[in-house]
């Protein structure tokens, strides 16, 4: 065993884990810890753009912004955390411009902005009622956007000399009475286990996306960070609200972004009808997520979708009465990845397209600068911070807005960063217990030496199925229950796993076990969460309870391990500004 | 249908050398991703083969690998793209250090891209808005920053091959995203770095490293910008 001692330590180089390294002053020691090299980290497959009102195409304003990130989040938002983030949106657009981020532009050289799903204007400015219609707020770089900014911030972390111990993977956190004294870590070109001494830690370990079957998150997105929080006893908040992103390419879930329906696409069902027009009949096929993916499986339920060979259904995105300059030069990507994995021409037939699992609206609870919170009362925990989609803080409520994800990891990573640089000028490191890494060996120990019967690959797809069939787009206490049943099962058969690889140098078979664990215990808060919840709201669809229930639900959920089953608690949302409304669009 | 993976396999805890396992795998059509394949292999037959990769399309660079000869992505690679009548060859990316398997040490090729200065450097009082660039020259470098830094070209490059000490194709790629950038102030610093014998002129434009290229990045023109630059500079 390793030990080290840093001022500060940073799990995950993604957006959030890079940006809040960048604010770590000179004389103050930092590390950035990542299971995989920095630029392969998953911010790098967000395509379509970033949120901000900065008005180079058309009238915007922050405001509307923030009405839009409030009524996408079907109002249970933090509205004082969105309006933080609105506001905050164009001074950090502009930051990342004068980092070096490659921009689209508009004719007079601004950074170019397009439509994107949620986003909107009232049609006559100068009155706040009139009807709302799309607005140009996304800022993009053709859509490749996540790709230049993840390249961009790991670029500037390379210029300040950030440190990194890339092909680390963290498999705990050590706590120290209520504090975070630092992380254990597993060097994976060796096997060896390192404990990281820090004042303060930050969780920016990304989403659970692989909880899932179908979807759109790379293979390491295995919900590492709720596992770590949730093992040490630590709430996860609004773990019910999945995004499906509602075009995921046919069978492959890989995610063919909002901006091919910003640029003019549009979805049709085996009628060739524009089954969106019905659904959200001002803003159509750019309503939000949430809309458009039950849409969708509805069309799909009702004998309108198409029938794949794979035995799944699916709807057609067309973007073929495009402009080919705008399909070649807006959106090369994702018609790239039609042409490429399903061989479909995207300038002369639709694209098959299917909801897939896209990101994490829930997660673990923070105040507006990243402090990792242990209780209903907002009680802090010190030295333990979270930024990106592993927070919940909670800017996207129960829906997240396109384009508000990217814009979330940097302003949060960045006021993360910010909090931690003020709070190791006075913090001591708090005691390193001498068992910090006393679980993480036991863990290896076991999967090392097991002769258990289960495979790893095998329980993990059987996870990934039942949860895409009983905890996905619509759900039910039945399919719910059942699953709460399920996940013990799982957990008690993966105490069986064994693995083939038992050497010590670059053993994945040993990291995708772990992994799998991580799978499981974030599951477990997804399923409960989604049980107790008895309403529909944004991206929670209850087929039992389909109307939102303002009075008893308009609260954060908050969910704990126990030896029996989770327990369960609630928060306040913050209003400010907008008063919960009907959600039309 | 039934298909099979020539595997090189090397765990230096136990082999002297690289060998080759075949592996039978079942694919449902040619439309199946070789790196879906591979994690056949190793979710059902044999957990001990390892690999790197995570996006799974062709983003995130983790999974490039030699494929019957040709240095491509895993994930971007589907049976149709190659002829699955007879075994498919699966190797490690060539000329660079095997750690495990499919696993190459890349520190070497992070270190030569790290050596261009990656970064924009502009000393000037930043504007209260962005800095205004038109849309032509945003373009000029929107094909240099699709790079994934995968080592794809880098590897395939015969000039990198004997000479250890060439930068390689992808390093100039990157000099290059930041010297055509008119927000950026350190070109001649920058082109200094590559107008040297291991540098731009080590490029004896064979083009291997534009076959490679998951991205379709047109390296080789892009090297040929520097080049052209830095003779401008010295006229």
């Amino acid at each position: 065993m390793i030990n080290h001692q840093y001022d500060v330590i940073i799990i995950g180089a993604g957006g959030a884990g890079l940006r809040a390294a960048l604010e770590i002053p000179e004389g103050f020691s930092c590390a950035v810890l990542s299971k995989v090299f920095p630029t392969r980290s998953h911010t790098g497959a967000a395509q379509g753009g970033i949120g901000a009102a900065l008005g180079n195409e058309e009238e915007d304003s922050w405001e509307w912004h923030m009405f839009d990130t409030v009524k996408g989040s079907d109002y249970l938002g933090d509205q004082d955390a969105i309006e933080i983030m609105a506001k905050d949106a164009i001074r950090a657009i502009i930051e990342l411009e004068h980092m070096g981020m490659p921009f689209s532009r508009t004719p007079e050289g601004k950074i170019a902005q397009r439509r994107f799903g949620g986003h909107t204007r009232p049609e006559v400015p100068e009155d706040p009622d009139s009807k709302r219609v799309a607005v140009k707020r996304s800022c993009y770089s053709a859509d490749r956007t996540g790709h230049v900014m993840l390249h961009t911030l790991y670029e500037n972390c390379l210029k300040q000399q950030v440190h990194f111990y890339s092909e680390y993977f963290v498999t705990d956190l050590v706590m120290s009475g209520k504090s975070c004294a630092g992380v254990v870590a597993m060097d994976m070109a060796t096997s060896e286990v390192h404990v990281f001494h820090a004042k303060a830690v930050m969780l920016a370990t990304g989403g659970y996306g692989r909880v899932f079957r179908i979807t759109s998150n790379a293979h390491v997105g295995t919900g590492d960070g709720f596992s770590f929080v949730y093992n040490n006893g630590l709430p996860l908040q609004d773990m019910e609200f999945v995004q499906f992103h509602p075009t995921g390419l046919w069978k492959l879930g890989i995610l063919i972004s909002e901006a091919a329906r910003g640029e003019g696409g549009i979805l049709l069902n085996n009628k060739g009808e524009r089954f969106m027009e019905r659904y959200a009949p001002s803003v159509k096929d750019l309503a939000p997520r949430d809309m458009v993916s039950r849409a969708i499986i509805t069309e799909i339920r009702e004998g309108r979708g198409f029938k794949g060979s794979d035995g799944t259904s699916y709807v057609h995105l067309d973007v073929s009465h495009l402009p080919k300059e705008v399909i070649d030069e807006k959106i090369p990507e994702i018609t790239g990845f039609a042409r490429t994995y399903l061989g479909v021409e995207p300038t002369k037939e639709p694209i098959p397209i299917q909801p897939t699992a896209h990101y994490a609206m829930g997660g673990i609870p923070t105040t507006a600068d990243a402090e990792v919170i242990r209780d209903k009362k907002g009680t802090r925990v010190p030295g333990l911070y979270a930024a990106g989609e592993a927070a919940c803080v909670s800017v996207h409520g129960a829906n997240r807005l396109g384009t508000n994800s990217l814009l979330d990891i940097i302003v949060f990573g960045r006021r993360g960063g910010k909090a931690i640089a003020e709070f190791i000028k006075e913090a001591e490191f708090a005691p390193l217990p001498a068992d910090a890494a006393d679980r993480t060996l036991a863990k290896i120990d076991r999967l090392m030496n097991s002769k258990g019967k289960e495979k790893a690959g095998a329980l993990r797809t059987e996870l990934q199925e039942k949860m895409m069939e009983k905890v996905g787009v619509f759900r039910n206490a039945k399919d719910l229950a059942d699953m709460t049943v399920e996940i013990k099962t799982l957990r008690d058969r993966y105490q069986e796993v064994s693995i083939d690889d038992k050497g010590k140098i670059f053993n994945t078979d040993l990291v995708e076990a772990i992994e799998l664990g991580n799978l499981i215990d974030t599951a477990e808060p997804i399923i409960h969460g989604a049980l107790v919840r008895e309403e529909s709201r944004g991206a929670h669809s209850r087929e039992d309870f389909p109307k939102r229930d303002d009075k008893k639900w308009l609260k954060h959920t908050l969910i704990f391990k126990t030896d029996d089953k989770p327990k369960i608690d609630y928060r306040p949302v913050s209003i400010t500004r907008f008063q919960p409304k009907e959600r039309k669009y | 249908m039934k298909v099979t993976l020539r595997i090189q396999r090397y765990n230096p805890e136990r082999d002297s050398e690289p060998y080759y396992q075949e592996f039978i795998v079942e694919a449902g059509d040619d439309k199946e991703r070789i790196l879906d394949l591979l994690h056949q292999v190793k979710w059902k037959y044999d957990g001990t083969l390892t690999f790197r990769r995570s996006c799974a399309h062709g983003v995130c660079g983790s999974d490039g690998l030699r494929i019957n000869g040709r240095n491509r992505l895993a994930c971007s690679t589907l049976l149709r793209d190659v002829n699955y009548k007879k075994p498919i060859v699966i190797e490690p990316l060539p000329s660079i250090p095997i750690i495990k398997d499919l696993v190459v040490d890349m520190s070497d090729f992070y270190k030569k891209y790290e050596a261009v200065k990656p970064y924009l450097v502009n000393k000037s009082p930043a504007p209260e808005h962005e800095r205004i660039q038109s849309n032509e020259d945003a373009e000029m470098l929107f094909e240099s920053a699709k790079c994934i830094l995968c080592g794809c070209c880098t590897t395939s490059c015969p000039s990198s091959w004997s000479d250890e000490n060439y930068i390689g194709p992808a390093a100039l790629l990157k000099a290059y995203r930041f010297v055509f950038d008119t927000r950026d102030e350190a070109a001649d610093e920058r082109l200094d770095i590559v107008d040297t014998p291991d540098g731009i002129w080590r490029c004896h434009t064979i083009f291997n490293c534009v076959e490679a290229c998951p991205k379709d990045i047109n390296l080789t023109w892009h090297i040929s910008q520097l080049k052209k630059r830095v003779a401008e500079r010295e006229m």
